[in-house]
């Protein structure tokens, strides 16, 4: 079973972890990403999340399979929130059964890694002199075309 | 400099979503942008470009998705479709 959720409402991992488990799974690996104060040696006053939610749950259901099938999981919960969240707030949780220890741990690993390489989630972290969207310094990923495109103008 | 395309049957019509700096720039979230017939996700972003050139230095680092699921800059788009460019996901 896989259980996905873009939401704004507080979320928690342990209220996943009661719906992934099951009688025949001796294992639940749960994971919760937490707002934190700092970033880069910059004080972090809190965070905005924003999603392409309806392309976020296809693609978080998509790794949730994933984790089934390549790592053993049995149930996969996945739910990701949206909007401003401050100091201490949980912004992603997983849980994931699986009838051994290795295989939840390596499943919840994969699916963290998974969703932070390509669901499309975007957090703005506000500081005391501004904001500033993360990922928007990358460079040299995706489409080396669109560069093209990008002398012309 | 973009050229305003009246809607005929040599044109499709599609749903361009914006999100996070690419939403800041551009000013909106959501818009419709008729295209020619044959046009792919790059001659919207062309056309994107030349309207809000401070997203060209985003350009390398966008992906590209068409109904939700990503896709690539040459697929030709259909009249209907939703196209949205992905900057770099920072989800977490």
């Amino acid at each position: 079973m896989v259980h996905v959720k873009i939401t704004e409402e507080v979320i928690t991992a342990a209220a996943l972890a009661s719906r992934v488990r099951s009688d025949a799974d001796g294992a639940i690996v749960s994971f919760e990403g937490v707002v934190r104060d700092n970033n880069a040696g910059k004080g972090v006053s809190y965070l905005e999340y924003e999603a392409y939610a309806e392309m976020a749950e296809r693609e978080m259901a998509i790794i949730g399979s994933e984790a089934m099938r390549e790592y053993g999981a049995t149930n996969v919960a996945i739910v990701h929130r949206v909007g401003r969240m401050e100091i201490g707030e949980v912004s992603i949780a997983i849980a994931v059964a699986a009838p051994h220890r290795r295989e939840a741990f390596a499943a919840c690993a994969y699916t963290i890694d998974a969703v932070k390489e390509r669901v499309p989630v975007w957090k703005k972290e506000q500081y005391a002199d501004g904001g500033q969207w993360l990922g928007s310094q990358a460079e040299d990923k995706g489409n080396p075309a669109l560069a093209v495109l990008s002398a012309e103008c | 400099m973009p050229t305003k395309i009246e809607p005929t049957t040599d044109t499709i019509t599609i749903r361009l979503l914006h999100f996070a700096m690419n939403r800041e720039m551009l000013g909106c979230a959501e818009e419709r942008m008729t295209l020619p017939a044959g046009s792919a996700a790059a001659d919207a972003w062309a056309q994107l470009v030349a309207r809000a050139p401070k997203l060209a230095k985003g350009s390398r680092s966008q992906m590209v998705a068409i109904n939700s699921r990503y896709a690539t800059l040459d697929q030709p788009l259909q009249d209907g479709d939703e196209l949205a460019f992905i900057p770099p996901v920072s989800g977490g």
